[in-house]
């Protein structure tokens, strides 16, 4: 079945104080010249049926009303399976 | 008054919050968030906790439950809602105040006596309270980091919407050090910190929280028709 990934970021302007804490254990563990963490989420919805642009409409609907933020997070949507391949819908 | 408290699953504050509005001499009606009316009510309050785990976003999935729905449309209509942390939250979620809260600065949980300044003492829940008033109220939270665009928070101080400030010590990395905002109409308020938790001697940080309780009562001259 295929399945349509949403990622959820929290926007760049938004302090991510989990992100800092990871960047900030890196260098602790040996791992250096990341300057940057910024942590996020994704959501992996498996589809019944064929992933339409109907489908893709009511996932952007789905990131925008509940999945995400908008006030402090960004999403994307993408297809991982089928024959559509990579779909971009960034916003 | 009657007051009306929500039980989310996973709310831990909606006890305390019944004995505050029962000790600034409410009657206190406990809602359930399946409930598909308000009982009621003359105010609701939205209480602190965990709601549905935190799962997803505090106050997330806790927004499009059936009793939100109802507190929602009778905002609208000016019933007084107070949102209390996790309470704050569900209201940013529901879009019924702006901005919203995100993991403290610091990255630790926060628990303390916090003294705030009272900004507005005009809305719903603040009127016992006179502008500049200083009081001191539990603080404790995970996520209580108020954060909106600028243009949100200079339209917020603009129209004397920021309800509250900390003093002192920004605890949780709130822009401009703000703990709570209301609406347009002033009836509803969003509150980080806890007065339901101050409001008797015996327990807790004194008594400073009780007047966000006996707020309502300069509102009984509106009575119940209004919100009916």
């Amino acid at each position: 079945m295929p399945k349509v990934v949403v990622d959820v970021m929290p926007k760049p302007e938004i302090l991510d104080p989990q992100g800092k804490a990871v960047q900030g254990a890196l260098p602790r563990l040996g791992f250096s010249g990341v300057v940057d963490v910024r942590q996020g989420k994704r959501f992996e919805l498996e589809i019944d049926g064929e992933v339409t642009d109907e489908v893709l409409a009511q996932v952007h609907e789905m990131a925008e009303k509940l999945l995400s933020n908008p006030v402090i997070e960004n999403f994307a949507v993408s297809v991982l399976d089928g024959d559509r391949g990579a779909e971009d819908g960034a916003r | 008054m009657k007051v009306g408290v929500v039980t989310f699953p996973g709310s831990l504050d909606d006890a305390d919050a019944q004995r505050a509005a029962q000790l600034a001499g409410h009657d206190v009606v406990p809602l359930w968030h399946g409930d598909h009316d308000l009982g009621g009510v003359d105010a609701v309050v939205l209480p602190g906790g965990f709601s549905y785990g935190d799962y997803l976003r505090c106050g997330a999935i806790s927004r499009f439950s059936p009793v939100m729905t109802e507190v929602i449309e009778a905002a609208g209509k000016g019933l007084p809602v107070l949102g209390i942390c996790n309470g704050f939250q569900i209201l940013c979620e529901s879009h019924l105040l702006p901005g919203a809260l995100i993991r403290n600065d610091h990255q630790k949980f926060v628990c303390r006596d916090q003294r705030l300044r009272i900004e507005n003492a005009s809305t719903a829940w603040t009127s016992a309270y006179s502008e500049g008033q200083e009081i001191t109220i539990v603080l404790k939270n995970g996520e209580g980091g108020f954060v909106a665009d600028n243009d949100t928070l200079d339209r917020l101080e603009g129209e004397g919407r920021v309800v509250a400030r900390y003093l002192d010590h920004n605890p949780n990395g709130s822009l401009r050090d703000i703990a709570g905002i209301t609406n347009e109409r002033g009836n509803v308020v969003g509150l980080m910190p806890h007065p339901e938790h101050a409001v008797e001697e015996l327990t807790g940080a004194g008594t400073d929280g009780l007047g966000f309780f006996t707020s309502l009562a300069g509102l009984v001259a509106l009575t119940a028709s209004t919100f009916a």
